[in-house]
């Protein structure tokens, strides 16, 4: 057995990991091993992608036709050219616009990642932020202030409260020019 | 010389214990991935996109207050050793080196004086904001890093979709785009053999962890890095707190366990730990493996407290320090594995008959009798 980091004959160390209930291990040789530590991505390349990957479309066997029709099997990203069949082998995605390319795809694909779809966290605005972005970003923002509330940080609280009642402002402001 | 030496200090804050648990927890760390609309992600990118993504990092460093007085390093720049160290450092990533074919155009850190923040640039997703801190610190990490993503935010067009988040070239980073990971010292679970349950178990929570296992599965270290697996559908604070909860929890059993091994097997730890420290102050040849079981029993000695005057501090050192390209850093040259050892043990000498010393009337034939008073 070689190292499977550098090729090196005397693996002595293995990486290990659970992810999802499933082992993983990696054979290292001791240079390696002292290199890479425990500390590192903790999701390894295409784990568990490749499973679910699999899944998505239609399998692998019935190569040509019914992957074509199959949907989407031969579609490209506008932007960066990626299709399908490439995010399938590699299972990353080229460009900000591969995820509206393949959305319906992505989605099914992330419930069983994520077990959800749906972002929930911080709402980004872009400079020009619209009335529904806004409501977003305010939603997530009261979050943070019962969070903040609740932990008793309330220098962060007093922000948070400014920025939303800023935010309720300029919503109302954008609204009203309507 | 290479610039980096002007920048000794980056990513080594987290060394001084002064975070929560710091005993169990060597550090804890976040970090967040970000895009910028209008550039192929890493795997796709072409030279002009990973040159406009540097660009655009370079002029908003500027602004940024957070990153005030930060340096801007492009790998390429730098020799394969100070690359080494910045990665033995985890400042950046193995990837972002690129290994064989060394670092792809474009290939950047950003390293904060001021804040255990940095930021890697042209990594698989444009942007990796990350923050560095001692002990279990999930609440500081987080307000570090999230600060600093606000204000990058409104520098940087970022990729953001409103249904799947923060848009990342992994659909398993999509949403938060967020990874946070405690690294823990679990040695009385793994001596109980208690610990297989326990990781098990979270995993079964939502959570990731690795280990390193020598051959015959015994546990090198006892070290063990806890994550949160999934960055979708949750909030941060949500991800953060149900870690920080889980982190708390395998404390709690690690500490039972130390209880244990000291009422039903007392004699035994005690000796086990005091060979360790002995070996450690006076070994002229250690292998990394060997160090790392030795530092355990020492560590776990301190937490014990059966290692009176003894800190964790320098144990945290002696981590960083004696990786391979530190270790050839401090020599000034190129070491083959065999001078690494005979370094490596000499580094650890150094540390322990200086900043290491265990209190003389610790050792029991040396012991006053007790004053009093
Ligand atoms: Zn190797
Ligand atoms: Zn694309």
């Amino acid at each position: 057995m070689t190292c499977e980091n550098c090729g090196a004959d005397k693996p002595v160390i293995q990486l290990t990991q659970i992810v999802d209930d499933e082992m993983r291990t990696l054979h290292l040789c001791e240079k390696c091993a002292a290199e890479q530590g425990v500390e590192g991505n903790p999701v390894p390349e295409n784990f568990p992608l490749a499973n679910f990957l699999a899944q998505m479309g239609a399998t692998p066997k019935k190569e040509g036709a019914s992957e074509k029709s199959a949907g989407g099997g031969d579609r490209a990203c506008p932007f960066c050219g990626l299709t399908l069949k490439q995010f399938r082998d590699s299972g990353r995605l080229g460009c900000p616009e591969c995820w509206s390319t393949f959305e319906p795809h992505l989605r099914g694909l992330l419930r069983r990642i994520h077990g959800s779809h749906q972002h929930v966290g911080k709402v980004y605005l872009t400079p020009n932020p619209t009335d529904s972005q806004l409501e977003r970003q305010i939603g997530a923002l009261r979050r943070k202030l019962e969070r903040a509330v609740e932990l008793e940080e309330f220098e962060q609280a007093a922000e948070l409260r400014d920025r939303i009642h800023e935010l309720e402002h300029s919503e109302s402001a954008g609204s009203g020019h309507e | 010389m290479s610039d980096l030496d002007s920048a000794a200090d980056f990513g080594l804050a987290w060394l001084d214990a002064s975070g929560e648990h710091a005993d169990i927890v060597l550090s804890t760390r976040i970090r967040l991935a970000r895009n910028l609309q209008g550039h192929a992600f890493g795997s796709r990118a072409r030279v002009n996109d990973r040159a406009a993504v540097l660009d655009r990092m370079a002029a908003a460093r500027r602004k940024v207050p957070h990153l005030a007085g930060s340096e801007l390093h492009e790998l390429e720049s730098l020799s394969a050793r100070d690359r080494k160290v910045l990665m033995e450092r985890r400042l950046v990533s193995r990837d972002l080196l690129g290994e064989s074919s060394g670092p792809a155009q474009g290939s950047a850190v950003v390293l904060s004086h001021e804040r255990p923040i940095s930021v890697m640039v042209n990594e698989e997703d444009h942007l990796r904001l990350q923050s560095l801190a001692s002990g279990l610190s999930l609440r500081s990490a987080w307000t570090a890093v999230d600060a600093l993503d606000e204000e990058l935010g409104q520098e940087l067009p970022y990729a953001f979709h409103h249904e799947f988040g923060y848009l990342t070239s992994c659909p398993t980073n999509v949403g938060t785009g967020l990874r946070a990971s405690v690294l823990l010292h679990l040695p009385a679970l793994v001596l109980t053999k208690e610990i297989g349950k326990v990781l098990q178990g979270l995993s079964q929570m939502g959570l990731t962890f690795r280990g390193l296992y020598g051959e015959g599965s015994e546990v090198v270290g006892n070290f063990f890095q806890l994550s949160n697996q999934t960055t979708l559908g949750k909030s941060e604070e949500d991800l953060i707190d149900h870690l920080d909860r889980m982190v708390r929890q395998v404390i709690r059993y690690e500490t039972k366990a130390r209880q244990i091994l000291m009422r039903d097997a007392a004699g035994v730890t005690e000796d086990k730990i005091w060979r360790a420290y002995g070996l450690l102050r006076y070994a002229r040849s250690l292998s990394f493996e060997e160090l790392m079981n030795l530092l355990s029993g020492v560590r776990l000695g301190v937490g014990l407290k059966l290692l009176p005057g003894l800190r964790v501090y320098p144990l945290n050192k002696v981590m960083i320090f004696t990786q391979p390209a530190h270790l050839e850093e401090a020599a000034g040259r190129e070491l083959s594995s065999r001078e690494s050892d005979a370094h490596r043990a000499a580094y650890v000498r150094e540390i322990l008959s200086t900043e290491g010393r265990v209190r003389p009337d610790s050792d029991p034939d040396d012991a006053p009798t007790e004053p009093s008073g």
